[in-house]
């Protein structure tokens, strides 16, 4: 099957490696209760971040709404475990919420993904406080501004390191495919795709569902880890740390956003200790790397398992002329 | 009918008409041009006639199965499904993609396979991916762009952009092409061969190319009939012989100067 073919088999093994040396960690200790918490955080915030750059950094439409999408998932999985508290009522709220806001976003998107840039920005960020205050406005089912408490924990972090690669495929294997070409081409030239025959407001708008969806499925998670959410966690400042992480990583790169995602989390390990000077710190960090990398960590570039390989065999050779 | 038949087409832009009353056919399998000095409007009919701009006023009809349809009021990309190709006067590549990622995002709207498809990689997508790599490269392969399939586009000599703008939209499979300026910045010895490459394609494929070109002499030697607009007018339309001789064009060209 072309299916299993070498690079996707790479990559298997690739996971894997990734997998058991984090189940390591925490095994013998080195991940302990605390550093659970950061690890679960990196883990929702890859989610979050690779969805985001989707919209942003390869479809080029410039979103602030995503903790609006986030919050429709947190709701949902809270809402359905909390009446069903195991591991089906988790999956299916999780699911739901996807569902939900992959239909927000389809109905959102269509009228304002003709909008350009600012326009677009302040209409995303617009959409997203309305679902905040539908949320805080929907009575027992909610729980207003005090939010939701005693949700079951029901995640694990295997369990969010499942979800990050299912995030991981859909995404690459869109942006790798036809239509994510396709997509592409939009945020480098609209007018001259358009001239190709593609439907712009499609591909824009599919790019804006997946990455709604997978919002969802972060805010899923975090509610069943976390256990409590309010209408607060949802705000236009989260949307902003989620846009950081992927501007860090760099707009267009998948990888650029799962490294940023776990160096910011580490760098806030180690700014903890310093209390209020630590927000500080973190902005000092951030301006830093923007004044040297002003592309993010990874501009466009991609880490490629096939060029890893290719690289392998051209030294094989290499080596064997040494030893004769 | 002809396969696209422009009626008294304008188009005003405030009190500037810069397209006005311009009435043009266009027939299969002909190499047609379209010459005129600067200002005179050619571009704007170029985005008339795809939908970048909505006409004032006038008729656009192409010629489907034997069926006319108009295109007033179309979406570019619709327009380019029913078979409009185009290049830009201002090179519009997809500047950060490689070269051969551009001739696959022309390939895409003909391209039948889903976006599902694509995100759970059956079969299918892995055999058009294939098959469309291989036809993009038979593309470039003319153009001698196969040794730059890898190459950023941005990266590519200013002649080679050009070139591959022209393979780009042939990869949308085009029945009309057009053509804007394509030679504009190259030296006399690349418009030569660029202009003998644009008569082969427009044989081989047999399609219809409408080819905007600044040099006289050259749209003369190539063209079958040429079409003159000055001041958003159709001030002459014949063969190249007729055109040269026409007092209008050559008081047009001359007084220009
Ligand atoms: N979007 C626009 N808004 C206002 N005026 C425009 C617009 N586009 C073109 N024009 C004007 O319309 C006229 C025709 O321009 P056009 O670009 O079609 O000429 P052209 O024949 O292609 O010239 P050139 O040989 O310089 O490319 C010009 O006076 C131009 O300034
Ligand atoms: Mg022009």
């Amino acid at each position: 099957m072309k299916q299993l073919n070498k690079t996707n088999l790479g990559w298997l093994i690739f996971i894997l490696v990734a997998f058991l040396a984090t189940q390591l960690l925490v095994s013998f200790g080195i991940i302990d209760a605390f550093y659970e918490i950061t690890l679960m955080t990196i883990l929702i915030n890859i989610i979050l971040a690779v969805g985001l750059n989707l919209i942003i950094g390869f479809s080029g439409q410039f979103s602030l709404g995503h903790a609006g999408f986030m919050a429709i998932g947190a709701y949902c999985t809270a809402i359905m475990t909390i009446k069903t508290p195991t591991l089906v009522g988790l999956f299916a709220g999780i699911l739901l919420g996807a569902l939900i806001a992959g239909v927000v976003a389809l109905l959102v998107g269509i009228p304002t993904l003709r909008l350009k840039g600012d326009y677009l920005a302040i209409a995303t960020l617009g959409v997203a406080e309305i679902i905040r205050i539908a949320i805080l406005n929907m009575g027992s089912l909610t729980n207003g501004a005090a939010g939701l408490s005693d949700i079951p924990y029901l995640t694990t972090w295997q369990l969010a390191f499942i979800f990050v690669m299912i995030t991981l495929i859909i995404v690459v294997n869109y942006i790798k495919s036809s239509a994510g070409r396709a997509t592409i081409a939009i945020r480098e030239d609209e007018i001259a795709a358009e001239s190709m025959g593609i439907n712009t407001t499609k591909y824009k708008t599919i790019a804006f569902v997946i990455g709604a969806a997978t919002a969802a499925v972060a805010g899923g998670l975090h509610a069943s880890y976390f256990s409590v959410i309010r209408p607060a966690d949802f705000t236009f400042m989260k949307s902003i740390d989620i846009l950081i992480i992927v501007v860090f990583g760099g707009l267009g790169s998948v990888t650029g956003s799962v490294i940023a995602a776990i160096v910011l989390g580490i760098i806030n390990v180690f700014l903890q200790p310093f209390g209020q000077l630590r927000m500080i710190l973190y902005s000092l960090a951030l301006i830093a790397i923007m004044i040297f990398k002003p592309s993010g960590l990874f501009g466009t570039k991609e880490f490629m398992i096939s060029t890893v390989m290719k690289k392998q065999k051209t030294k094989t050779p290499t080596k064997k002329e040494e030893t004769k | 009918m002809s396969l696209l038949e422009v009626k008294k087409l304008t188009k005003n832009f405030g009190g500037l008409a810069a397209v006005s009353m311009v009435s043009m056919e266009l027939n299969s399998n002909e190499l047609v041009g379209l010459i005129g000095p600067n200002g005179a409007g050619k571009t704007t009919l170029f985005n008339l006639l795809t939908g970048v701009y909505q006409p004032t006023e006038g008729r656009i009809d192409l010629e489907i199965k034997g069926k006319k349809q108009s295109l007033i009021g179309k979406k570019t990309y619709n327009i380019t499904d029913m078979g409009l190709g185009r290049t830009f006067q201002n090179i519009r590549l997809f500047k950060n993609l490689t070269v051969l990622d551009n001739v696959l995002i022309g390939m895409h709207a003909k391209n039948k396979v889903g976006t599902l498809a694509g995100i759970v990689r059956t079969p299918h997508f892995y055999q058009s991916e294939e098959k469309m790599k291989k036809e993009a490269i038979a593309l470039l392969t003319i153009f001698n762009l196969e040794d730059k399939v890898a190459e950023r586009a941005k990266n590519l000599p200013y002649g080679e952009q050009r070139r591959l703008e022209i393979v780009r939209a042939l990869a949308t499979k085009p029945k009309i092409l057009f053509l804007d300026e394509p030679a504009a910045g190259m030296n006399p010895q690349e418009t030569a061969d660029l202009t003998a490459l644009i008569r082969q394609i427009q044989r081989d494929f047999e399609i219809t190319i409408l080819l905007i070109e600044h040099d006289m002499s050259l749209v003369m030697n190539v063209c079958e009939r040429i079409y003159v607009l000055e001041y958003g007018r159709m001030i002459a339309h014949g063969t190249p012989a007729e055109i040269k001789n026409n007092q209008a064009v050559i008081k047009a060209y001359l007084g220009g100067e």
